[in-house]
Formats: C-alpha cells, sequence, structure tokens
C-alpha cells in the first residue's frame, strides 16, 4: 500500500478503493445504515460524486463495516423536495444522513427532525447552518492562498501575475479571489498584472486572456480557479509569449497539457481542486461519529492536490471530459478531524 | 359501484389515498405511527394550502401561475420582517393580499388572460423575493415554529391541521352563501352579472382569497423549514394544479372541491415518499409520480364517461 500517496491525497479510484481499513476500530457500528441525500446530479461532478459514493459504500457493507449505504437523489433541485426526502430517511430508520444540499437554510427544519429523531446528520459541499449538523465546507479561500504560496516557493524572485476569475458575482469565485489577494498580499515580492474572468470554462479563459495579453508585461504565474488553465496556455502559446508557471484545476484537459508539456520541456507546476470523492469523506466522517468518536462540528475538506509525481497515476485514472477524484478512506477521515480538533479556528475563516 | 363514485366525486380521492397509505404502511411500517404520520404529512401542510389557493383561482376558471414564486416571496417576508419587525411584516402581507386581489380585478376589467398575467407576475414575486433575501437565511417567527411543530393529544400535527383546513374551507366555499357565488362566477359569470353581482368585485374576492391562503402556505412552509429562501417553494406552482384536479375539481366550470384538493395535495406529497420508500431510481421518480397522476385521472374519466352513458 503506497501511503504516502495516501496522506498526499492525490491517489486514484482505483488505489483508493484498494485503500485498506486496518487498524480501524469498525465492529460497532456493523448495524449501521447510513443514506446520502443528494440535491442535483446534472452535472459531470455530480454524476462522478455519485458513482464514488456507491463505489464506496457497496465496499464498506461487503467489508461490514456498515449495514447499508444507499444514495438517494431529488429529481429537481428544489429544498422542498429534500427535505421531505430527509424525513423520509428518517422513517426508513437510517442512523446517519450525509447530506449534499439545495439550501444552506431550508432544509433546517427536516435536519432538525433528523437530530431530534436521533440521526447524525453530516452535510458537506452544499452544506447547512443547523447547528446539530456537521459541516465538511470547502475553503476556497485557503485554495487562492496556497496557489500564490506555492508561486512563491517556485518564484522567489516574484513577478507579475495573472488572475483568471470565475463567474462573476459567485460566491465561490469572490471567496478564491480573496484568498488570492491576501496570498499576494503575504508574498510582496508579487503583484497582480491583470485580471479577466474565465467563467470557470477554457473556451470563455482563452478568449479573454488573448484579450489582456497584449498589454500585459511579462508574465510570471497564473492563478486560476479550475477549468480554465488549459485555455490559458492556449492563449499564451498562441500569442508566442514565454510559457508562465500556471497553477491547474485538476481538468483532464489540463493534467493531459501539463504532461506534455513536461514531456517536451521538463514543465512542472501544481493542479489542485476538490474532488467529488468529498462524499465518501462525509461518509466515513458519519462512520466515526456512528462509532462513538467525538468529532467537531466543522471541518474542511482537503484539496486534492496533484504535483509532478502523481500526475501521470492522476491522469490513467480521471476519465476524458472529467475531473480527478479520489475515494477517501477511514484514514483521510481521521486526519481530516484531527487537524479540525488542532485548528478549530481555521475553520471559522469561511 | 361505479355509480357511487360517480355520485360522490369526493370518493375517489379518498380511495386513491386510502389506497397508496396503505401501500406506504406495508412499506415501512414505521410510518404507522404518530410521530410517523407527521413525518409523512408534515411538508403537505403547505401545499395543501397551496392548493386551496390555486383552487380559488380555478374556481373562477383561471388558472395562476406565479403561486410558487408567490409563496417563496411570502415565505421570505416571514422570515425577515415578520420576524424582525412583525408589525411591518404583517402589513407586507396584507399589502401582498390585496395585490393578489388587485390582479385579480384587472384580469377581469381588462379582460386579460390569466395564465399570461401570473406567468409575468412569478418573475415579479421572484424578483422582490431575491432582493428581500439575497441569499438562503432568515429567522422563523418563534411562534410560528412553535405552532408547526406542535403536538396535539392523540392526532399528528400534519393530520389535525389537513382535517381543520378542509372543513373550515369545506364552510366557506361549499355551504356559505358568498361561496356559492364564487363557484357561480366559475359557471357562468354572466348570469352572476346579471342577477346583479358585481363580477369585478368577486373576482377580486376569490383572487384575494387565494393570496390569503398563499399566504398562509408560505408562513406555514417557514414554520417548516425554519428558514427562507427566495426558491424555496418553485415546485408548488404545478403541485398545486395537480392537487386541485386529483381532489376532483375541473378547470372550468366552478367545479371544485376543498376537500377533494386538500386531499389531493396529500396524495401527491404521498406518492412521492412512496416512491422513495421503493428504492426507485431517481430517474424513474418523476416518471413514476406522473404516471400516478396520470392513473387517478383515467380512473376518473372511466367513471366521468360511464355516467354519460347510463
Amino acid at each position: 500500500m503506497n501511503r504516502s500517496a495516501l496522506l498526499l491525497g492525490a491517489v486514484g479510484l482505483t488505489m483508493g478503493l484498494s485503500g485498506g481499513l486496518s487498524g480501524m476500530a469498525v465492529a460497532d457500528t456493523s448495524g449501521k445504515r447510513i443514506a446520502l441525500s443528494n440535491n442535483y446530479a446534472g452535472n459531470s461532478w455530480r454524476q462522478s460524486m455519485l458513482q464514488t459514493f456507491t463505489e464506496a459504500g457497496d465496499k464498506a457493507v461487503a467489508d461490514g463495516v456498515v449495514a447499508a449505504a444507499d444514495a438517494y437523489t431529488t429529481s429537481e433541485n428544489q429544498a422542498t423536495e429534500q427535505a421531505a426526502q430527509i424525513q423520509n430517511m428518517i422513517l426508513q430508520g437510517y442512523d446517519a444522513i450525509i447530506l449534499d444540499a439545495a439550501s444552506p437554510t431550508a432544509l433546517n427544519g427536516a435536519v432538525e427532525e433528523a437530530c431530534n429523531a436521533g440521526v447524525t446528520v453530516v452535510s458537506f459541499d452544499g452544506i447547512v447552518t443547523a447547528p446539530c449538523a456537521w459541516r465538511i465546507a470547502v475553503d476556497f479561500r485557503g485554495m487562492g492562498r496556497e496557489q500564490v504560496d506555492y508561486l512563491a516557493q517556485r518564484l522567489p524572485d516574484g513577478g507579475n501575475l495573472l488572475e483568471v476569475r470565475g463567474l462573476a458575482g459567485v460566491f465561490v469565485d469572490d471567496e478564491l479571489h480573496a484568498g488570492i489577494t491576501e496570498g499576494v498580499a503575504a508574498h510582496d515580492q508579487f503583484k497582480i498584472a491583470g485580471a479577466v474572468h474565465g467563467d470557470w470554462a477554457q473556451d470563455v479563459a482563452q478568449k479573454a486572456v488573448a484579450g489582456i495579453l497584449p498589454s500585459l508585461p511579462d508574465i510570471a504565474g497564473v492563478v486560476t480557479q479550475g477549468g480554465d488553465g488549459y485555455g490559458t496556455a492556449q492563449a499564451f502559446a498562441a500569442a508566442g509569449r514565454d510559457m508562465p508557471l500556471i497553477v491547474l484545476g485538476n481538468r483532464k484537459d489540463e493534467l493531459q497539457w501539463w504532461a506534455d508539456a513536461r514531456d517536451e520541456n521538463g514543465y512542472e507546476t501544481l493542479s489542485l481542486s476538490i474532488a467529488p470523492g468529498v462524499a465518501t469523506l462525509a461518509f466515513w466522517v458519519a462512520q466515526q461519529i456512528l462509532d462513538g468518536k467525538d468529532v467537531p462540528k466543522d471541518l474542511t475538506v482537503p484539496f486534492l492536490k496533484v504535483t509532478a509525481d502523481t500526475l501521470d497515476e492522476t491522469l490513467a485514472a480521471t476519465p476524458d471530459g472529467s475531473v480527478a477524484n479520489t475515494v477517501y478512506t477511514a484514514e483521510d477521515a481521521d486526519k481530516v478531524i484531527a487537524a479540525a480538533i488542532a485548528a478549530p479556528s481555521e475553520n471559522g475563516a469561511k | 359501484m361505479i355509480r357511487l363514485f360517480t355520485r360522490y366525486r369526493i370518493l375517489l380521492p379518498v380511495v386513491s389515498l386510502a389506497l397508496l397509505l396503505g401501500a406506504t404502511f406495508y412499506m415501512q411500517p414505521r410510518a404507522m405511527s404518530y410521530f410517523g404520520l407527521n413525518l409523512l404529512f408534515n411538508l403537505a401542510v403547505p401545499i395543501a394550502l397551496a392548493t386551496l389557493a390555486q383552487m380559488m383561482i380555478i374556481m373562477v376558471n383561471d388558472i395562476d401561475l406565479s403561486l410558487g414564486a408567490f409563496v417563496s416571496l411570502v415565505a421570505c417576508v416571514t422570515a425577515t420582517w415578520l420576524n424582525d419587525a412583525p408589525l411591518v411584516g404583517l402589513l407586507i402581507l396584507l399589502v401582498l393580499v390585496l395585490a393578489y386581489a388587485a390582479m385579480g380585478a384587472v384580469i377581469h376589467m381588462l379582460d386579460l388572460p390569466a395564465i399570461v398575467v401570473t406567468l409575468g407576475m412569478s418573475f415579479v414575486w421572484g424578483g422582490i423575493a431575491l432582493f428581500l433575501l439575497p441569499s438562503p437565511g432568515g429567522v422563523s417567527p418563534d411562534w410560528l415554529r412553535a405552532l408547526m411543530t406542535i403536538k396535539p393529544p392523540f392526532v399528528p400535527m400534519a393530520v389535525a391541521a389537513a382535517v381543520l383546513i378542509a372543513a373550515l374551507t369545506h364552510l366557506l366555499i361549499m355551504r356559505s352563501g358568498i361561496g356559492t357565488v364564487l363557484r357561480g362566477v366559475g359557471g357562468n359569470a354572466r348570469s352572476v352579472g346579471r342577477a346583479g353581482w358585481p363580477v369585478v368585485r368577486l373576482k377580486a374576492l376569490a383572487y384575494g382569497l387565494a393570496g390569503l391562503f398563499g399566504v398562509l402556505a408560505g408562513m406555514a412552509l417557514v414554520g417548516l423549514t425554519t428558514s427562507a429562501d427566495a426558491n424555496i417553494a418553485l415546485r408548488y406552482t404545478l403541485l398545486s394544479v395537480a392537487g386541485v384536479i386529483l381532489g376532483g375539481g375541473e378547470f372550468t366550470g366552478g367545479k371544485i372541491s376543498p376537500v377533494g384538493a386538500v386531499i389531493g395535495a396529500l396524495t401527491l406529497a404521498l406518492a412521492a415518499s412512496f416512491l422513495s420508500f421503493l428504492r426507485l431510481s431517481p430517474d424513474w421518480q418523476v416518471g413514476a409520480q406522473g404516471a400516478i397522476l396520470i392513473l387517478v385521472l383515467t380512473a376518473r374519466l372511466l367513471f366521468t364517461r360511464r355516467d354519460a352513458q347510463a
């Protein structure tokens, strides 16, 4: 078992599945039933999430860790429907519900009903604000900071940065941008020379970057939000400019481009995003809570980082048009919980 | 037996609900309890109120496509103003009811198609809701939360509320004089007008009643969810139309049944739960829900045909 790869959280799907539960106290939850309440299934990230959860859940059931791990999806992304779905799960006698919520607030009534009935509720990605539920949130701000930290480490002399942003007016874009701004303030050798909106899409990013490039000085690095790295690289190549250090976002085409550039000229960068397998992390957190472990209510999703060491492995495991994924294990859940216990204040940043 | 069904239109919705309830109890015996019934039906209470609101509009031969957005707006007002400044909140809700009444009057006076006006208004309600609550949040007033989670003896809140709402609306629409005249507007507005009734005011009254029930639906919803979201009840537009028709109402002629509408709403809510207990794949659930609806409507059509032949 390649444990160091596991620690990096950057294992391919197949590796993650073979990742053992060795050393876990799992007997106590063998009679427990866990349900996934999902609000939407209309994009590749969600499809990937459901598939990963089903695989990991079936494995856990086969291993006797839990009695059931069932996935339910509402037909439309509607809070009232999902609230009814959660209430049905209470009736079905599930011991824990993991939840990607349609609304942070509109499900609170149903979540409270569940808590009152003694059901453990763990929300992830789309989290709920009900105090009795656990939250596994994405630290987008930290993701922005991390990009600049990486650039500072690779480019100690600093330089000009280009920022490719997401869809204007969306919370995720604001948070990532705030994180990047904080990162640039911390590393004052960098300066944001220009910013464009790439809308998390390769074609939009390519057009936007191509449009702003002629007006820019030499660019040393590009910070992105995922889904826009490949388009950015294409724009730089088309303009005949030196390829800057582009931080990528785990999309298959981005990773493929990186692998090609590496084979050609030894290009090295960092790619990071949130893995759809976060549903399996929520699953293990729920299992640990059912096991009687004391888990803080606010946890943070680790980023799935692809480094030069894990690039080939990840690339091989990622289907075309998809996003790099990982299946989290009980050990990963342990680490996330330990991190939250060690630094509770960091989770307040969102 | 067929004659029995045609004579008592209410029988079909009652039998549909009973069958579905029996199947649900068989699938999930845990539902057969005070606690279980409440969980099964508490989210049907706002749907039932919204269905009655839609029924008021269908009663006068119109249809309301803005109901879901309106209930969402009420939910936003309830979770913000009604909680922070109850008097201002009540005033806003009152204005909303009056706006509904005015909408009915305008539709009648200018002879506009209700389907277009209400579709347009749905964007207005949605816009105001987003303005009030740009991101999901707000808090349900404590008294409302207490009311919706009350635990009466013997009968769970959801069932008690459904019976109470159905009975009161039945008295108002089926038994009272004004209710009969309102149904008459749907049946034959011209003769009601010739008989000396001001049809504009009657239509405004019907729409105002719809607004009132819409407000009650939004408040009940917030009492259950504890907070609001500008898109919280968009599904209610179609659910409410389906509920009215499932409950024995018809799109024209003022033929409606308040008790049937409440039962129709409960049936729809139960159908969704039943399908989820069946562990049917989500891809099939929407279709299956539609199939149940078509099944009941087909049964009704068969009975009406037989009746016509007899």
